[in-house]
């Protein structure tokens, strides 16, 4: 069971969170004509055997999306932040 | 001139070599110390025509069929750990052919169809045991889509069978048929050639196989780079030094994202935890694979007795091969809810294996757009009944340069092209599939 230390909630069940994927992953502006940046948005992942970025969401708690640092061959969880702080 | 046919002299390498009663007998004779290894362990050479990254059941099939399809032989198979140590040691063993996506549905009847004439071709018994496989469906929309898979799936040839719930409870009595199951059973499309093999026999009867044809196949190797001339793939780095060859292809799902990044290869892979579930043994009660169809769970009984299961994803990506405890729960759940009796059996193992999951479900068997890469990945859940057509086709690719019909639409660009195979029809989002 990985446990998710929410900023709102405090430490929860990984049961109460939904999971997006790569956190890094950003949506071309929507006046990006070109078909690959798209494409690369849609489908392509570094995957990384490591490190990872990813997006989780709060479903059954506070229901905000959370950035947390995971890494992927240990499951060692790092930061858990909201992710509207990374809005730009 | 006096002839006799005791002037011949007796092959008894081929005699024990060959499996067989006689081979048995044979070895009998002589005390059972004839027996020889199954395949060489040789020091790798610095050059082969082509080298295959990844000693599991896709790269063993792979070497087997380039050497006896393609005459191929110069062929070195390197893997990193032992072989068949990893999906192909950790699914649930079951074979089927039931897709119906154009690109999908033919080439898993192929492999269907290699895998019911395996065990002579390679003589060594991978245990096929066409037990048939039952596909639940709980409602009557469901039992409309299983219709139309089945429709398809017999307009292309493949054996399908739609049976009602009357019919489905008079086959396997053990399910849950009671007016309080949660998703009662309206029906199935069965798969009468279905099954399961002995997956390690797999990995081990292509091993042998590709030996006796000349493969060197390399253990405790693993590729760290890529050599490069001229811009084209022209060998790889490895633990036990460089390795030349024109031709390299990876057959290293689960983890092919990291071998693809090292030729500078971005995919549309993501890397998942699938566990599987084995409990003590019973005496036999579940002589078919069912499947689920109301949550993704899959059971069938070992040869041992042990009841096999398997479910959901874990969830997120993970190169870890260990499994979390909320799948365990949910996938012990859907046991109980479709088979009650089952209800105080106690799990022997589980184990998680990782997933090259695409964006769309299917694999990919083509050429990358690195000169000399040919990349064989993206399985998802579907690698092991794969085994056979995958190694077929990634031959094919490789020795012909071009792709056979059977994997022509399992490219890797078809994502950009928008031409996704997805079987499922969840998106570009993996841990729905």
């Amino acid at each position: 069971m990985l446990r998710l230390n929410c900023p709102v909630c405090g430490l929860r069940d990984e049961t109460e969170f939904s999971y997006l994927g790569d956190a890094t992953v950003q949506r071309p502006g929507m006046g990006n004509t070109d078909p690959a940046a798209w494409s690369d948005f849609v489908f392509i992942r570094d995957n990384p055997r490591g490190a990872h970025s990813e997006l989780w969401h709060h479903v059954s708690g506070c229901r905000q999306w959370l950035v947390v640092e995971r890494d992927t061959a240990t499951h060692k969880i790092g930061t858990c932040r909201l992710a509207r702080e990374d809005v730009r | 001139m006096y002839h006799s046919i005791r002037t011949v002299p007796i092959d008894w390498e081929q005699l024990v070599s060959h499996y067989s009663a006689l081979s048995i007998l044979k070895n009998a004779v002589r005390g059972n110390r004839g027996w020889a290894r199954a395949w060489r362990d040789p020091e790798p050479k610095p050059a082969y025509d082509v080298i295959i990254v990844g000693g599991g059941g896709h790269g063993l099939a792979t070497a087997y069929y380039l050497a006896k399809e393609h005459g191929i032989t110069n062929v070195a198979v390197l893997e990193k750990g032992w072989l068949g140590g990893g999906n192909t040691g950790r699914n649930t063993t079951i074979v089927r052919s039931n897709y119906m996506i154009p690109g999908n549905t033919m080439f898993y009847e192929r492999s269907m169809k290699l895998w019911e004439n395996l065990s002579q071709d390679l003589n060594y018994n991978v245990m096929m045991s066409q037990r048939g496989q039952y596909h639940l469906g709980h409602s009557p929309a469901q039992m409309d889509g299983l219709r139309r898979r089945g429709n398809i799936m017999r307009a292309n040839g493949i054996d399908a069978a739609m049976l009602t719930r009357e019919e489905v409870r008079k086959q396997v009595p053990f399910l849950d048929y009671t007016q309080s199951a949660r998703f009662p059973v309206h029906g199935a499309l069965y798969q009468g050639r279905a099954g399961t093999a002995r997956h390690d026999a797999v990995a081990w009867g292509y091993a042998r196989g590709a030996d006796k044809r000349g493969v060197d196949i390399i253990q405790q190797c693993e590729v760290t780079g890529f050599l490069r001339e001229n811009g084209r793939i022209s060998g790889v780095q490895t633990t036990r030094g460089e390795i030349r060859a024109s031709k390299v292809g990876l057959a290293v799902a689960g983890h092919t994202s990291i071998l693809g990044q090292m030729a500078g290869l971005r995919l549309p892979i993501e890397s998942h935890s699938l566990q599987a579930f084995v409990t003590e043994p019973l005496k036999p009660m579940i002589d078919a694979v069912v499947s689920y169809g109301a949550a993704h769970f899959y059971i069938s009984q070992s040869d041992k007795g042990g009841l096999v299961l398997g479910g959901d994803l874990d969830g997120y990506n993970s190169y870890a091969q260990r499994g979390g405890l909320p799948i365990v729960e949910h996938t012990l759940a859907s046991a109980k809810s479709l088979v009650p009796a089952i209800s105080r059996l106690r799990l022997l193992r589980h184990w998680a294996g990782v997933m090259d999951m695409t964006m769309d479900g299917s694999p990919i068997i083509a050429k990358t757009p690195v000169g000399g890469l040919y990349l064989n990945g993206g399985w998802c859940y579907g690698g092991f009944k794969a085994t056979p057509a995958s190694g077929w086709c990634f031959a094919w690719t490789i020795a012909k340069d071009m792709p056979h019909e059977d994997n022509a639409r399992f490219t890797l660009d078809r994502f950009a092209r928008g031409y996704q195979l997805d079987e499922k029809a969840t998106g570009p989002q993996p841990n729905l599939q």
